[in-house]
């Protein structure tokens, strides 16, 4: 009798791309609700615009480059491109954004390095800082938070897509009614401004450890990245690298001048750290690969992030050290290298 | 026993894999019928192939040598059976190339007449190299998978002093369930086996490491150690993880030492050997029986009756399958060894040989074909299960762009093959297959390389030699005409100084070629010729100079 014949090992593997990138969405859920609960329905049509055409650029340029493209779409990951750098993204933004951001982070970024498994560089950060260079005024129109009700208004889905799509505003409302900065762009004009922390701190924006609304949603993003480590999806390597580094300079600083400078756990919990720290700066594919280096790559991030916030021309900075250290990343893994069982120390 | 437990340690990674060990452990080992022919491969080991003692039509006894050791890392192999060689020949061999290689082809007679024992003796009254030799000459070789020529390990050397034997009864594979079988069932003789290994290695303490998923086989060991009443015999129990059952894992759980990269592990005073070995050499000194049978596990869906069977070596792998009750209907792959680390065997006319532990027939999607693989994301799943401490992702990405040099930069040589990046890879790239593929592209570039210098050596010395025997006959030439000049008498010599004036002469023309002096085309010229030359001249360095500043600049 004849057999086929294949190397070893013959188990079959037990994990695929598509369950990975499938986790991570999954784990993103709770973030993408709380973010909705407080910021209304712009953030969910952001996802959509960006996801569909993140989907729809990753099938097109697979096409043109004849590649099988069912069977890359189901790996999941220009979906999750998509859903990565739309929760980036104003609620209220332009639907142009979205969708100039997706073209750029999966045409340019990814497919024309090779598609998955070849960018250098993350490719929904590629996304967003093209945006948020080319597009400032857009990319900084937040909207309050549900809980400051002074300023508080509610646009319903029809109001949202309305405004996303058409650019038109409900009756007797303005855009600058209905626009606030986050948390982090306050504190950095009213540190411009000579304030105190303490001054700063009694505005309405401020919430129990990080502004309001925002402390929330990185909670959730914290849970939905322990829920990835508990599936052994992300190693912690990344993470604690990320919120480490941040959180001991925000520690030196703060200890320095407890007025001057913000406290750690407002950084920890303001911005983008967790939706960084466990969704996007563990992107397997432009991260340093081993586990001392992924520590180092974590630590980078932290540290430059908290850098631009202080210093820099930006309100937040975790796109920026991302992409700073996708640089960095061979250069890390090349001086990380493990011990080899036996080998000498 | 009243020893303290034996304190464990861990190693790097590693997998906890479905057992599937049930299908087979549960009925005892059966002793399968002779076979009408025996296809016996003259390589069952590593190292050189054994030499054919007999011919065509001549009668052989079991037991009998029929193929001699041919140099140091060999062993001989003999008949496992009584009958007749029908056929010295090239037949399938259990290898993962598949192809073919020289057998002894032997048609049984039924009878299994044994041939005179020189073998059987008492131990301890023989010297360790005596041991050795026995070992060596019953053609016993590791049973574990590798097929090591036992003796060679019994051989550290005296600088190397052995402190412990450790037989690796670990069986981490999933599917395999031989060793436990052999341990449940002939506990005695794999302790009497390892109290002669560990005379001729004379080393201070067995240890018997067995993992924690075989209870019966741990007591079982226990029990004969009991009997036996030897005290520096320990059964260890170690934890269910594979590849814990790799030399150099179960090393440093069980010394907490770790094997040297490249080294072996007698450079930690350990010497391993697999308890179906023990039991083998057990055999050689209770029974006086050469190594011509073994226990292998059948299993998997694709058989009807899996279970352990002890079969002679050189059985093809259909008859083994047909004993135990063919194939069912689902049957779809073959393996000889493990699913981790087993090849696949594309045809069942191939022989069982002494290395043989497992055959695993799969079937329906038990193992099914692999995927198509997807890029590398760099995940470093790999990096966690690697019991090597390696970054599989990184030898991947330069074994699959050929950059033979970086891959071994990243320590390719210190890959055990095992398989668990490639079970957690989620992009299902055959991550081993690529490991295997760049160490044989290296070995061979290794070989090309020596042939290249053997080659340029040859070369060299042909010049060397034809140099050398050129002045060999310029210098015979001259002592000749010396001699003749003497002969010739006083006449040329009464000259003296016709003689200085041709030197003289000699001298001059000697300087005149070494100065390389010519006479030129240009020795006798005109002033405006000189005059034009000189300019020429003039004109060629000024461009020279300004080329020169150009490429400069550039």
């Amino acid at each position: 009798m004849l057999f086929p014949v294949f190397s070893s090992p013959h188990l079959p593997a037990q994990n695929n791309v598509s369950r990975v990138m499938g986790e991570v969405l999954l784990a993103l859920l709770p973030g993408i609700l709380c973010a909705t609960w407080f910021f209304g329905w712009g953030v969910l049509v952001n996802i959509v615009i960006a996801a569909t055409t993140c989907v729809a650029a990753e099938a097109a340029v697979l096409a043109l480059r004849g590649r099988a493209v069912r069977a890359t779409l189901a790996d999941r990951s220009a979906l999750l491109t998509g859903v990565l750098l739309a929760l980036c993204l104003p609620p209220l933004a332009p639907w142009w954004i979205p969708v100039i951001g997706s073209l750029f982070a999966i045409v340019i970024a990814k497919q024309l390095y090779g598609g998955l498994g070849y960018n250098p560089f993350n490719p929904a950060m590629i996304g967003y800082v093209v945006l948020l260079i080319s597009y400032p005024r857009e990319l900084t129109l937040w909207i309050p938070p549900t809980g400051i009700e002074a300023q508080h208004l509610n646009l319903n889905l029809s109001q949202t897509l309305a405004l996303i799509f058409t650019n038109s505003l409900p009756a007797e409302t303005t855009i600058d009614a209905l626009t606030m900065p986050t948390p982090l762009d306050a504190t950095k004009t009213a540190f411009g401004l000579g304030q105190t922390l303490h001054e700063i701190k009694a505005s309405p924006l401020f919430g129990h450890f990080g502004g309001v609304g925002w402390e929330w949603i990185n909670l959730s993003f914290l849970i939905g990245g322990l829920y990835l480590l508990a599936r052994r999806v992300i190693s912690w390597h990344i993470p604690a690298g990320l919120l480490g580094g941040l959180f001991l300079i925000a520690l030196v600083f703060y200890g320095s001048d407890t007025d001057a400078f913000p406290s750690p756990l407002f950084h920890l919990f303001s911005g983008a750290a967790m939706l960084g720290a466990f969704f996007i700066a563990t992107d397997p594919v432009s991260a340093a690969t081993t586990p001392r280096g992924r520590l180092l790559f974590g630590a980078g991030i932290g540290v430059i992030a908290y850098v631009i916030r202080t210093w820099g021309g930006y309100p937040d900075g975790i796109a920026f050290g991302v992409l700073l250290m996708n640089m960095a990343a061979p250069t890390i893994d090349y001086y990380t290298k493990p011990r080899v069982f036996g080998q000498s120390k | 026993m009243g020893k303290a437990p034996h304190h464990l340690h861990r190693f790097h990674g590693g997998l906890h894999l479905p057992a599937n060990k049930t299908l087979s452990s549960g009925s005892p080992i059966r002793a399968l019928p002779i076979p009408a022919r025996l296809v016996i491969p003259l390589s069952q080991h590593i190292g050189t192939a054994a030499d054919v003692m007999v011919k065509v039509g001549e009668p052989v006894l079991r037991g009998q040598m029929i193929a001699r050791a041919q140099g140091y890392v060999s062993v001989p192999i003999h008949a496992s059976s009584s009958g007749t060689v029908v056929d010295i020949t090239d037949h399938l061999i259990p290898h993962p190339s598949g192809l073919s290689a020289p057998c002894i082809i032997i048609e049984t007679d039924g009878k299994d007449t044994a041939v005179d024992d020189t073998l059987s003796a008492d131990h301890t009254q023989l010297d360790p190299s005596e041991l050795r030799n026995r070992i060596r000459q019953a053609g016993i070789v590791g049973l574990g998978g590798a097929g090591f020529p036992s003796f060679i390990k019994l051989n550290p050397g005296t600088n190397r002093p052995i402190a412990t034997l450790l037989i690796n009864g670990a069986e981490c594979e999933p599917y395999i369930s031989c060793d436990d079988r052999l341990m449940r069932e002939r506990a005695a003789d794999v302790i009497g086996g390892a109290a002669i290994l560990k005379h001729a290695l004379n080393a201070t303490e067995c240890v018997i490491a067995v993992e924690d998923n075989k209870p019966e086989a741990i007591q079982a060991l226990r029990d004969a150690i009991a009997q036996r009443s030897v005290s520096d015999f320990a059964v260890v129990v170690i934890p269910t993880l594979y590849p814990t059952g790799g030399e150099k894992q179960l090393i440093q759980v069980v010394t907490g030492r770790e094997v040297p990269s490249q080294g072996l592990p007698a450079d930690v005073g350990v010497i391993c050997h697999n308890p179906g070995t023990a039991a083998a050499v057990h055999r050689v000194f209770a029974l006086g029986e050469p190594l011509i049978s073994r226990i292998i596990t059948v299993t998997g869906t694709g058989v009807r009756e899996p279970g352990n069977v002890e079969v002679r070596v050189g059985t093809p792998m259909a008859d083994v399958i047909a004993a135990c009750g063919g194939y069912t209907d689902r049957a779809q792959r073959l393996l000889m060894g493990g699913p981790m680390m087993g090849f696949a065997v594309g045809n069942d006319a191939t022989p069982v040989i002494k290395t043989t532990n497992c055959l695993l027939v799969a079937g329906g999607n038990e193992l099914p074909l692999p995927q198509a693989p997807l890029p590398c994301i760099r995940c470093g799943a790999c990096v966690d299960v690697c019991p090597a401490k390696l970054l599989p992702q990184q030898l991947y990405w330069y074994a699959h762009a050929k950059d033979f040099d970086k891959v071994q930069d990243y320590s390719l040589f210190d890959c055990i093959e095992c398989g668990c990046c490639a079970y957690v890879c989620p992009s299902h790239l055959p991550l081993v297959q690529y490991y295997r593929f760049a160490k044989t592209e290296i070995w061979n570039q290794e070989r090309e390389r020596e042939k290249a210098d053997i080659a340029r050596q040859r070369h060299e010395y042909r010049l060397f030699r034809l140099e050398r025997e050129k002045d060999e006959r310029a210098a015979r030439l001259q002592q000749k005409q010396a001699a003749l000049k003497t002969a010739k008498g006083e006449t040329t010599a009464e000259d003296p100084k016709k003689a200085a004036i041709q030197a003289a002469l000699e001298r001059a023309k000697a300087k005149k070629a070494s100065a390389g002096v010519m006479p030129k085309n240009t020795d006798n010229l005109t002033e405006a010729q000189q005059q034009a030359i000189t300019n020429a001249d003039e004109r060629r360095r000024n461009r020279d100079s300004s080329t020169a500043t150009r490429s400069e600049d550039a």
